[in-house]
């Protein structure tokens, strides 16, 4: 059985985070960065990456990486999901590290590692992990062809990892031949892009299976841990909202007082603790190569998105007409939420696989 | 169930001893096992003898069945007996002695109490059932009117309790009465052990909506209890209460189970073997309730890793909401899916069981049986009152009877 408490010095991680985003990134500030039209904050992204070295964790220490793990990564988008920040995290230091882990990129994951550069996997942010779709790229020698859209942390990423049905290629993203357009997004802080590609060169990561492995390695990641990034969106909105009704008076009491908040906040509390137990399983699991991970990565999409959405969702309500207001930052975590719910495949598509995965056919 | 202090610091001897590992705790189980062979020896004097060998429950002070050792030790203890083909103390059928009796009597019984009474608790000598909720008083529990009068080195106690499980079987009772109606409701309280073999002891049953009958009326008549049979001081019986139903509620809710150990396990063994029932509807909400029970799963085990590494969460009191809720989706989910068969149901005399056999009934039994799942032991209402209030600190709503004399109050 996986690990499913925090240890010591991922409590230190924690805290450490925590501390460096509430005084570089609180909510406020990053509304502000969304008003400005692009959220990304390269001086945070510096600060946790190369200044910290969290972009390295599950790097392995021979290519400068931390050696850590899944499970420490867990705990650094538990923080970053609890502000909504927006840096690439997930995309390139989860999802991206580990499409190359499984190729064994020396060359990047030492630049990953660093903080010098970021990747990101050239597939589409709602793409579920499971049997490989049709690429939408094709490669004609090492130049590549075609478009993917709707790609989560691309934007500003020095390289892109692109399937092709040729295998696995990667592109620095300022070559020539290479488009990106930014798109309009649900979730202000997580920009997605649509990537064009039009003989754009690159060099071969990997062909044939080791290429359609090493993407669901990236998949599977991103789909495990982001479960801990909504565990923090999750607890960000219980945490405000218990605060709020603490100290909102109406009909001369504290509206928290009403007992009808009260059970539905105990709910989405007990919701809460359930989702920390089964996003840390996921987290255990990869972290050790478990064999059950597919069914703990499933569990964890099918349970925890639709956790953070109600979480978002009672954030929203519970605060009344300040909840809908643009300068409070509720918004934010709903447009994560429901837009993290989207991410990965939705909770039904991941029902659909445990019911492969633990025979249970319809 | 509000403003309740916590309850009392271990005593010395409660605190863990010197560290011992599963490897010396196996080695113990073997010496034992050398010098008491369980095929030869009577069940209840194997039980006894490994009692007073400290391998009851090792998490027990040195001298009441145990080692003063670390309860995750228990699990290591257990196995190695089942494995020598040891008999056990039919743990579920003494679920009240093991889960609230113990330990209230651990924590706030006199030596005396300890010595006399954790023993045959333990062997399964002596049932043991929980007199605590009467006609006017279940949830608000502290309104409780059956009274507790001294008279010489005795109480006499007068009164109506109610839903009392298992007892027609009990020989023991936990006794919460009243013994000051002119105090506020959570002080006149005093706790007591009463024998239920006493006279003016009487015992009915009483039917419940499954037809049979785990639980009883018990009319209480001017039965006289010994002083020394009352747990904790006069007054105190509210505090002392406080930990029976904290321990009922994770005996209820708690547990680590393997994937698919409760009722999700009885439903998805029904959809693998018979795919005629299966519909698109019926599919998905089979693979939702999997997601929570497997998640509700996976929670209990995690409360149980922080039990064991000595740093318990608040998760404990969200286990048996969560419990409740999972039966009754899942017995109904399942009641459904058996479709025709689901019309019928087993047997509706009155029995009068032993244990509560979730499994090895029908599924119109399980969905009936859940129903009392979100009552007994504290209703999911207040439950979620207690999470509100204890852990996300939510005031309080605001309240009438918490100040006046209980003689005063309304009812
Ligand atoms: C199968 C079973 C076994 C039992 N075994 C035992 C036993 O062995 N020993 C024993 O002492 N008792 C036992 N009980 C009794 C049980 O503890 C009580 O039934 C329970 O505490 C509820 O009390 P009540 O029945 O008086 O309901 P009430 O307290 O009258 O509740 C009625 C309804 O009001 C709700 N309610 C009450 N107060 C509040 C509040 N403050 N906020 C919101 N909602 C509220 C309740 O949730 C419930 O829905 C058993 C019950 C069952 C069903």
């Amino acid at each position: 059985m996986t690990d499913l408490r925090y240890g010591e010095l991922e409590q230190e991680l924690r805290g450490t985070v925590r501390e460096m985003l509430s005084a570089q990134s609180p909510p406020e500030q990053v509304l502000a960065r969304c008003e400005g039209g692009d959220p990304y904050d390269p001086k945070l992204w510096r600060t946790l990456a190369a200044e910290m070295g969290l972009a390295g964790l599950a790097v392995p220490e021979r290519y400068g990486g931390g050696g850590a793990g899944w499970r420490e990564a867990a705990v650094v988008l538990e923080e970053l999901g609890r502000a909504v920040a927006p840096v690439p995290y997930l995309g390139s230091a989860v999802v991206a590290t580990a499409v190359l882990r499984a190729v064994d990129d020396r060359a990047l994951l030492t630049d990953l590692a660093a903080g010098a550069a970021t990747a990101a996997l050239a597939a589409p942010f709602a793409t579920a992990p499971g049997p490989p779709t049709d690429p939408t790229v094709r490669a004609a020698g090492d130049n590549l062809t075609g478009t993917v859209r709707g790609v989560a942390d691309a934007l500003h990423a020095d390289v892109l990892l692109v399937p092709t049905g040729d295998g696995l290629f990667a592109v620095p993203a300022d070559t020539p031949g290479v488009g990106r357009h930014p798109l309009v997004t649900l979730d202000l802080t997580r920009p997605l892009c649509d990537l064009s590609l039009a003989a754009a060169p690159g060099w071969r990561l990997a062909a044939g299976p080791e290429s359609a492995r090493a993407v669901a390695a990236g998949l599977t990641a991103g789909a495990a841990l982001l479960a801990s990034e909504q565990l923090g969106v999750a607890e960000w909105c219980l945490d405000t909202t218990v605060e709020y009704v603490r100290t909102r008076y109406q009909f001369a009491r504290p509206v928290g007082s009403f007992q009808a908040l009260k059970h539905r906040l105990a709910d989405l509390w007990v919701e809460i603790a359930q989702a920390r137990a089964v996003a840390r399983h996921a987290a255990g699991c990869l972290a050790t190569g478990d064999p059950d991970t597919p069914v703990a990565t499933a569990l964890a999409q099918a349970f925890c998105a639709p956790v953070a959405v109600h979480a978002a969702e009672e954030c929203v309500q519970l605060h009344g007409g300040i909840g809908f207001t643009w300068e409070h930052p509720a918004h934010l975590y709903l447009k994560r939420a429901k837009s993290g719910a989207i991410g990965f495949g939705t909770a039904d598509r991941h029902r659909a696989t445990l019911a492969t995965l633990v025979d249970l056919p319809g | 169930m509000v403003a309740i202090p916590p309850p009392p610091p271990p005593r010395p001897a409660d605190r863990p001893g010197p560290p011992i590992d599963p490897a010396r705790v196996r080695q113990l189980v073997e010496q034992f096992l050398a010098g008491h062979d369980p095929a030869a020896l009577a069940p209840r004097e194997f039980l006894r003898a490994r009692f007073d060998a400290g391998l009851a429950w090792v998490h027990y002070p040195v001298g009441l069945g145990g080692l003063a050792a670390s309860r995750a030790l228990q699990p290591v203890v257990d196995a190695s007996f089942a494995a020598a083909g040891a008999p056990d103390n039919e743990p579920r059928r003494i679920g009240i002695g093991l889960g609230m009796a113990a330990p209230t009597i651990r924590a706030h019984g006199t030596d005396e109490q300890r010595r006399r009474f954790l023993r045959p608790l333990w062997t399964g000598e002596e049932i043991w059932c929980q007199l605590f909720s009467e006609p006017g008083a279940g949830s608000d529990l502290a309104a409780l009117a059956t009274r507790a009068v001294p008279d010489g080195d005795d109480w006499v106690v007068t009164g109506q309790k109610v839903w009392t499980s298992i007892a027609h079987q009990a020989r023991w009772g936990l006794l919460l009465a009243r013994t000051d109606p002119d105090l506020p409701k959570h002080q006149g309280l005093t706790y007591f052990i009463c024998d239920l073999t006493a006279p003016g002891v009487e015992v009915r049953p009483l039917r419940q909506l499954t037809g049979e009958a785990e639980f009883n009326e018990v009319f209480l008549t001017g039965v006289r209890i010994p002083d020394r049979h009352r747990l904790g001081a006069v007054g105190q019986g509210w505090q002392v209460a406080r930990t029976t139903l904290m321990n009922e509620r994770v005996a209820i809710g708690g547990g680590a189970q393997p994937r698919e150990g409760g009722l999700i396990g009885v439903l998805a063994q029904t959809w693998r073997e018979r795919p005629e029932l299966r519909t698109t509807g019926l599919h998905d909400a089979v693979l939702r309730l999997w997601v929570r029970a497997e998640a509700a799963r996976l929670t209990a085990e995690r409360l149980r890793q922080q039990l064991a590494a000595g740093e318990p969460g608040p998760e404990g009191s969200a286990a048996k909401l969560t419990f409740a809720q999972l039966n009754q989706e899942i017995s109904s989910l399942e009641l459904e899916l058996v479709g025709a068969d689901g019309l019928q149901y087993d047997d509706w005399r009155l029995r009068r069981p032993v244990l509560v056999d979730f499994a090895g009934r029908t599924p119109g039994y399980r969905y009936l049986r859940a129903k009392g799942n979100s009552i007994e032991g504290g209703t999911s209402e207040i439950l979620r009152n207690i999470i509100a209030d204890r852990v996300l600190g939510l005031p309080s709503e605001p309240r009438v009877d918490t100040d006046r004399p209980w003689k005063d109050l309304p009812r």
